[in-house]
Protein backbone atom coordinates (compact mmCIF):
# COMPACT_ATOMS: atom_id res chain seq x y z
CA UNK A 1 0.00 0.00 0.00
CA UNK A 2 1.38 3.63 -0.58
CA UNK A 3 2.11 5.52 2.19
CA UNK A 4 1.16 8.62 1.78
CA UNK A 5 -1.02 10.32 4.03
CA UNK A 6 -4.53 12.26 2.76
CA UNK A 7 -4.70 15.36 4.35
CA UNK A 8 -9.29 15.83 4.82
CA UNK A 9 -11.10 17.97 6.18
CA UNK A 10 -14.98 18.42 7.33
CA UNK A 11 -16.86 21.13 8.00
CA UNK A 12 -19.84 20.37 9.46
CA UNK A 13 -22.60 21.71 12.68
CA UNK A 14 -24.07 18.75 13.10
CA UNK A 15 -21.70 16.61 15.94
CA UNK A 16 -23.09 13.37 15.20
CA UNK A 17 -23.05 13.22 11.22
CA UNK A 18 -19.00 14.51 12.33
CA UNK A 19 -18.48 11.58 14.55
CA UNK A 20 -19.38 9.04 12.29
CA UNK A 21 -17.78 10.25 9.16
CA UNK A 22 -14.67 10.18 11.16
CA UNK A 23 -15.52 6.45 12.41
CA UNK A 24 -16.05 5.58 8.38
CA UNK A 25 -12.69 7.32 7.59
CA UNK A 26 -10.94 5.30 9.79
CA UNK A 27 -12.66 2.02 8.85
CA UNK A 28 -11.22 2.31 5.30
CA UNK A 29 -7.99 1.22 3.89
CA UNK A 30 -6.61 4.48 2.68
CA UNK A 31 -4.68 6.30 5.09
CA UNK A 32 -6.10 9.31 6.27
CA UNK A 33 -5.73 12.28 8.94
CA UNK A 34 -9.02 13.96 9.60
CA UNK A 35 -9.70 17.85 10.52
CA UNK A 36 -13.06 18.60 11.49
CA UNK A 37 -14.69 21.76 11.95
CA UNK A 38 -17.68 23.36 13.15
CA UNK A 39 -19.21 25.51 10.89
CA UNK A 40 -17.99 27.35 7.61
CA UNK A 41 -16.25 29.94 9.05
CA UNK A 42 -14.06 27.72 11.42
CA UNK A 43 -12.58 26.21 8.27
CA UNK A 44 -12.37 29.23 6.24
CA UNK A 45 -9.96 30.84 9.52
CA UNK A 46 -7.40 27.33 9.18
CA UNK A 47 -7.36 27.67 5.34
CA UNK A 48 -6.45 30.85 5.65
CA UNK A 49 -3.72 30.51 8.61
CA UNK A 50 -0.15 31.50 7.05
CA UNK A 51 1.55 27.98 7.34
CA UNK A 52 -1.00 25.73 7.16
CA UNK A 53 -0.74 22.06 4.84
CA UNK A 54 -3.34 22.46 2.94
CA UNK A 55 -5.76 19.54 2.75
CA UNK A 56 -6.57 17.52 -0.78
CA UNK A 57 -9.90 17.19 0.16
CA UNK A 58 -12.43 19.17 1.92
CA UNK A 59 -16.25 18.04 2.45
CA UNK A 60 -18.73 20.67 3.15
CA UNK A 61 -21.85 20.77 4.46
CA UNK A 62 -24.55 22.81 2.78
CA UNK A 63 -26.98 24.13 5.87
CA UNK A 64 -24.27 25.56 8.66
CA UNK A 65 -24.84 28.31 10.74
CA UNK A 66 -22.29 31.17 10.68
CA UNK A 67 -21.06 30.29 7.05
CA UNK A 68 -22.74 27.87 5.08
CA UNK A 69 -21.07 25.70 2.78
CA UNK A 70 -21.93 27.85 -0.55
CA UNK A 71 -20.44 30.82 0.60
CA UNK A 72 -17.31 29.04 1.72
CA UNK A 73 -17.20 27.35 -1.21
CA UNK A 74 -17.22 30.60 -3.14
CA UNK A 75 -14.74 32.49 -0.64
CA UNK A 76 -12.53 29.08 -1.74
CA UNK A 77 -12.97 29.42 -5.36
CA UNK A 78 -12.06 33.13 -5.18
CA UNK A 79 -9.25 32.60 -3.45
CA UNK A 80 -5.77 32.25 -5.87
CA UNK A 81 -4.48 30.09 -3.18
CA UNK A 82 -7.07 27.78 -2.45
CA UNK A 83 -8.65 27.59 -5.54
CA UNK A 84 -7.47 23.92 -6.98
CA UNK A 85 -8.62 22.63 -3.66
CA UNK A 86 -10.49 19.71 -4.09
CA UNK A 87 -14.13 20.39 -2.74
CA UNK A 88 -16.61 17.77 -2.12
CA UNK A 89 -19.97 18.98 -0.75
CA UNK A 90 -21.60 16.74 1.87
CA UNK A 91 -25.06 17.49 2.38
CA UNK A 92 -29.06 16.13 3.25
CA UNK A 93 -30.23 18.05 0.53
CA UNK A 94 -31.06 16.32 -2.83
CA UNK A 95 -33.04 19.25 -4.64
CA UNK A 96 -31.65 19.91 -7.90
CA UNK A 97 -31.22 22.94 -7.88
CA UNK A 98 -28.53 22.83 -4.71
CA UNK A 99 -26.89 20.62 -7.00
CA UNK A 100 -26.61 22.57 -9.57
CA UNK A 101 -25.81 25.71 -7.32
CA UNK A 102 -22.78 23.94 -6.22
CA UNK A 103 -21.30 22.81 -9.21
CA UNK A 104 -21.64 26.01 -11.10
CA UNK A 105 -19.76 27.61 -8.07
CA UNK A 106 -17.09 25.10 -8.59
CA UNK A 107 -18.09 22.03 -6.62
CA UNK A 108 -16.14 19.08 -7.63
CA UNK A 109 -17.72 15.84 -5.89
CA UNK A 110 -21.64 15.99 -4.60
CA UNK A 111 -22.25 13.40 -2.18
CA UNK A 112 -25.54 12.69 -0.70
CA UNK A 113 -25.31 12.04 3.01
CA UNK A 114 -26.59 8.47 3.47
CA UNK A 115 -28.71 6.98 6.25
CA UNK A 116 -26.67 4.17 7.38
CA UNK A 117 -23.23 3.38 8.21
CA UNK A 118 -22.68 0.72 5.99
CA UNK A 119 -23.51 3.20 2.90
CA UNK A 120 -21.68 5.87 4.33
CA UNK A 121 -18.00 4.07 4.07
CA UNK A 122 -19.22 2.83 0.85
CA UNK A 123 -19.77 6.06 -0.34
CA UNK A 124 -16.69 7.81 1.54
CA UNK A 125 -14.13 5.01 0.31
CA UNK A 126 -15.42 6.00 -3.00
CA UNK A 127 -14.59 10.10 -2.89
CA UNK A 128 -11.57 9.26 -1.49
CA UNK A 129 -10.60 6.72 -4.41
CA UNK A 130 -11.63 9.48 -7.32
CA UNK A 131 -9.30 11.87 -5.16
CA UNK A 132 -6.81 9.89 -5.33
CA UNK A 133 -6.58 9.14 -9.59
CA UNK A 134 -7.28 12.61 -9.84
CA UNK A 135 -4.01 13.27 -7.67
CA UNK A 136 -1.67 10.82 -9.25
CA UNK A 137 -3.11 10.50 -12.89
CA UNK A 138 -3.14 12.94 -15.50
CA UNK A 139 -6.61 13.51 -15.64
CA UNK A 140 -8.64 16.78 -16.54
CA UNK A 141 -9.35 19.06 -13.31
CA UNK A 142 -11.10 21.08 -15.01
CA UNK A 143 -14.38 18.57 -15.83
CA UNK A 144 -13.80 16.86 -12.21
CA UNK A 145 -17.55 16.85 -11.32
CA UNK A 146 -19.18 13.72 -9.65
CA UNK A 147 -21.95 12.84 -7.89
CA UNK A 148 -22.67 10.24 -5.64
CA UNK B 1 37.34 21.90 26.73
CA UNK B 2 33.99 20.16 25.51
CA UNK B 3 31.05 21.49 23.17
CA UNK B 4 27.88 20.17 23.97
CA UNK B 5 25.85 20.89 20.66
CA UNK B 6 22.25 20.08 19.62
CA UNK B 7 21.05 19.43 16.40
CA UNK B 8 17.50 19.99 14.14
CA UNK B 9 17.88 16.72 12.27
CA UNK B 10 15.63 17.65 9.70
CA UNK B 11 16.99 21.42 8.92
CA UNK B 12 20.20 19.96 8.78
CA UNK B 13 19.25 17.31 5.90
CA UNK B 14 17.54 20.19 4.57
CA UNK B 15 19.99 22.24 4.51
CA UNK B 16 22.28 19.55 2.83
CA UNK B 17 19.77 18.52 0.23
CA UNK B 18 19.59 22.45 -0.88
CA UNK B 19 23.35 23.13 -1.07
CA UNK B 20 24.05 19.93 -2.78
CA UNK B 21 21.37 20.84 -5.55
CA UNK B 22 22.24 24.46 -6.06
CA UNK B 23 26.08 23.44 -6.18
CA UNK B 24 25.10 21.64 -9.22
CA UNK B 25 22.74 24.66 -10.29
CA UNK B 26 19.55 22.17 -10.33
CA UNK B 27 16.71 24.61 -9.64
CA UNK B 28 14.59 23.03 -7.08
CA UNK B 29 11.69 22.81 -4.40
CA UNK B 30 11.78 20.97 -1.43
CA UNK B 31 8.00 20.21 -1.23
CA UNK B 32 7.50 17.52 2.09
CA UNK B 33 9.32 15.57 4.13
CA UNK B 34 11.73 13.59 1.91
CA UNK B 35 10.55 15.15 -1.55
CA UNK B 36 12.44 17.38 -4.07
CA UNK B 37 10.74 18.50 -7.06
CA UNK B 38 13.45 19.47 -9.47
CA UNK B 39 12.10 21.70 -12.10
CA UNK B 40 13.71 21.04 -15.29
CA UNK B 41 15.35 17.10 -16.15
CA UNK B 42 18.74 16.53 -15.32
CA UNK B 43 20.44 14.07 -17.75
CA UNK B 44 22.47 10.91 -16.38
CA UNK B 45 25.96 12.33 -15.82
CA UNK B 46 24.34 15.28 -13.41
CA UNK B 47 22.09 12.77 -11.93
CA UNK B 48 24.90 10.48 -11.13
CA UNK B 49 27.16 13.32 -9.53
CA UNK B 50 24.11 14.19 -7.35
CA UNK B 51 24.03 10.64 -6.81
CA UNK B 52 27.59 10.96 -5.44
CA UNK B 53 27.51 14.41 -3.82
CA UNK B 54 24.26 13.20 -1.30
CA UNK B 55 26.04 9.61 -0.65
CA UNK B 56 28.65 11.48 1.14
CA UNK B 57 25.94 12.11 3.74
CA UNK B 58 24.44 9.23 3.53
CA UNK B 59 20.81 10.64 1.43
CA UNK B 60 19.71 8.19 -1.01
CA UNK B 61 17.81 9.11 -4.17
CA UNK B 62 15.19 6.62 -4.01
CA UNK B 63 13.42 4.86 -7.15
CA UNK B 64 10.32 3.28 -5.74
CA UNK B 65 10.12 0.34 -8.53
CA UNK B 66 6.13 -0.37 -7.87
CA UNK B 67 5.30 3.45 -8.35
CA UNK B 68 7.26 3.27 -11.55
CA UNK B 69 5.68 0.58 -12.77
CA UNK B 70 2.27 1.97 -12.14
CA UNK B 71 2.87 4.94 -14.10
CA UNK B 72 4.17 3.10 -17.31
CA UNK B 73 1.08 0.74 -16.89
CA UNK B 74 -1.10 4.22 -17.02
CA UNK B 75 1.06 5.92 -19.70
CA UNK B 76 0.15 2.82 -21.89
CA UNK B 77 -3.30 2.68 -21.21
CA UNK B 78 -3.23 6.60 -22.34
CA UNK B 79 -1.34 5.54 -25.92
CA UNK B 80 -4.31 2.35 -26.30
CA UNK B 81 -7.36 4.71 -25.76
CA UNK B 82 -5.63 7.53 -27.87
CA UNK B 83 -4.86 5.24 -30.92
CA UNK B 84 -7.18 4.08 -33.28
CA UNK B 85 -5.49 0.97 -34.58
CA UNK B 86 -5.10 -0.20 -31.35
CA UNK B 87 -8.57 -0.01 -29.85
CA UNK B 88 -9.75 -3.78 -31.51
CA UNK B 89 -6.39 -5.26 -29.05
CA UNK B 90 -7.36 -7.10 -25.64
CA UNK B 91 -6.20 -4.98 -22.96
CA UNK B 92 -4.49 -7.06 -21.02
CA UNK B 93 -2.34 -9.15 -23.28
CA UNK B 94 -1.75 -5.42 -24.74
CA UNK B 95 -0.26 -4.36 -21.62
CA UNK B 96 1.07 -7.50 -20.96
CA UNK B 97 3.12 -7.73 -24.22
CA UNK B 98 3.97 -3.47 -24.11
CA UNK B 99 5.59 -3.80 -20.37
CA UNK B 100 6.60 -7.36 -20.25
CA UNK B 101 5.41 -8.81 -17.05
CA UNK B 102 2.58 -11.21 -16.82
CA UNK B 103 -1.24 -9.69 -16.68
CA UNK B 104 -1.93 -11.12 -13.02
CA UNK B 105 1.53 -9.11 -11.90
CA UNK B 106 0.57 -6.11 -13.28
CA UNK B 107 -3.08 -5.74 -12.10
CA UNK B 108 -1.67 -6.38 -8.70
CA UNK B 109 0.84 -4.04 -8.60
CA UNK B 110 -1.64 -1.35 -10.13
CA UNK B 111 -4.38 -2.13 -7.08
CA UNK B 112 -2.17 -2.17 -4.38
CA UNK B 113 -0.33 1.11 -5.25
CA UNK B 114 -3.36 3.07 -6.58
CA UNK B 115 -6.58 1.52 -4.27
CA UNK B 116 -8.44 0.67 -7.66
CA UNK B 117 -8.12 -1.79 -10.73
CA UNK B 118 -6.87 -1.28 -14.13
CA UNK B 119 -10.12 -1.90 -15.15
CA UNK B 120 -11.76 0.40 -12.92
CA UNK B 121 -9.24 2.92 -14.28
CA UNK B 122 -9.73 2.29 -17.78
CA UNK B 123 -13.53 3.64 -17.10
CA UNK B 124 -12.85 6.52 -15.82
CA UNK B 125 -10.24 7.72 -18.17
CA UNK B 126 -12.52 6.72 -21.23
CA UNK B 127 -15.08 8.65 -19.51
CA UNK B 128 -12.61 11.85 -19.09
CA UNK B 129 -12.14 11.77 -22.48
CA UNK B 130 -16.02 11.72 -23.01
CA UNK B 131 -15.86 14.70 -21.29
CA UNK B 132 -13.24 16.13 -22.79
CA UNK B 133 -15.02 15.95 -26.19
CA UNK B 134 -18.41 16.94 -24.68
CA UNK B 135 -16.99 20.22 -23.41
CA UNK B 136 -14.43 21.12 -26.19
CA UNK B 137 -15.96 19.83 -29.54
CA UNK B 138 -19.44 20.33 -31.55
CA UNK B 139 -19.42 16.46 -31.77
CA UNK B 140 -22.87 14.60 -31.00
CA UNK B 141 -22.84 12.02 -28.52
CA UNK B 142 -23.63 8.87 -31.08
CA UNK B 143 -20.31 10.49 -32.55
CA UNK B 144 -17.98 10.45 -29.89
CA UNK B 145 -19.85 6.72 -28.69
CA UNK B 146 -18.52 5.57 -31.99
CA UNK B 147 -14.57 7.99 -31.87
CA UNK B 148 -14.07 5.93 -28.59
CA UNK B 149 -15.49 2.33 -29.64
CA UNK B 150 -18.81 2.41 -27.34
CA UNK B 151 -20.64 0.32 -29.20
CA UNK B 152 -24.06 2.22 -28.69
CA UNK B 153 -24.95 5.80 -27.08
CA UNK B 154 -26.82 3.86 -24.52
CA UNK B 155 -23.73 2.23 -23.48
CA UNK B 156 -21.69 5.05 -23.10
CA UNK B 157 -24.36 6.89 -21.36
CA UNK B 158 -24.94 4.62 -19.03
CA UNK B 159 -21.47 3.98 -18.24
CA UNK B 160 -21.11 7.84 -17.72
CA UNK B 161 -23.99 7.72 -15.82
CA UNK B 162 -22.54 5.09 -13.55
CA UNK B 163 -19.24 6.70 -13.43
CA UNK B 164 -20.34 10.49 -12.57
CA UNK B 165 -23.71 10.13 -11.39
CA UNK B 166 -24.55 12.39 -14.06
CA UNK B 167 -26.27 12.08 -17.45
CA UNK B 168 -24.19 13.39 -20.17
CA UNK B 169 -26.69 16.09 -20.88
CA UNK B 170 -26.85 17.19 -17.49
CA UNK B 171 -22.83 17.50 -17.44
CA UNK B 172 -23.18 19.06 -20.23
CA UNK B 173 -25.68 22.08 -19.31
CA UNK B 174 -23.39 22.36 -15.86
CA UNK B 175 -20.45 23.07 -18.14
CA UNK B 176 -21.79 25.63 -20.43
CA UNK B 177 -23.06 27.52 -17.77
CA UNK B 178 -20.15 27.33 -15.39
CA UNK B 179 -18.40 28.87 -18.38
CA UNK B 180 -20.15 31.75 -18.68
Amino acid sequence: MSEMLLNIVLADDDEDDRMLFSEAIDEIQIRTKLSLFNHGQELMDYLNLPNVVLPSLIFLDLNMPIKNGQQCLIEIRSNPRLKDLCVAIYSTSSSEKDIEDTFLNGANIYVNKPNNFGKLREVVEKVLQLNWQYHTSNLNKETFLFRI
Amino acid sequence: MKLFVKYDYDLVCKTVLKEQLDALNISHTHTTQGEVKIHDTINETTREQLVAALGRYGIQILSNPKETLVERIKNTINDLLNNKDLRTVKVSSYLSDTLLYSYAHLSTVFSESTYTSIENYMILKKVDLVKERICNSDLTLTEIAYQLDYSSVAHLSGQFKKTTGLTPSSFQKIMKNKNI
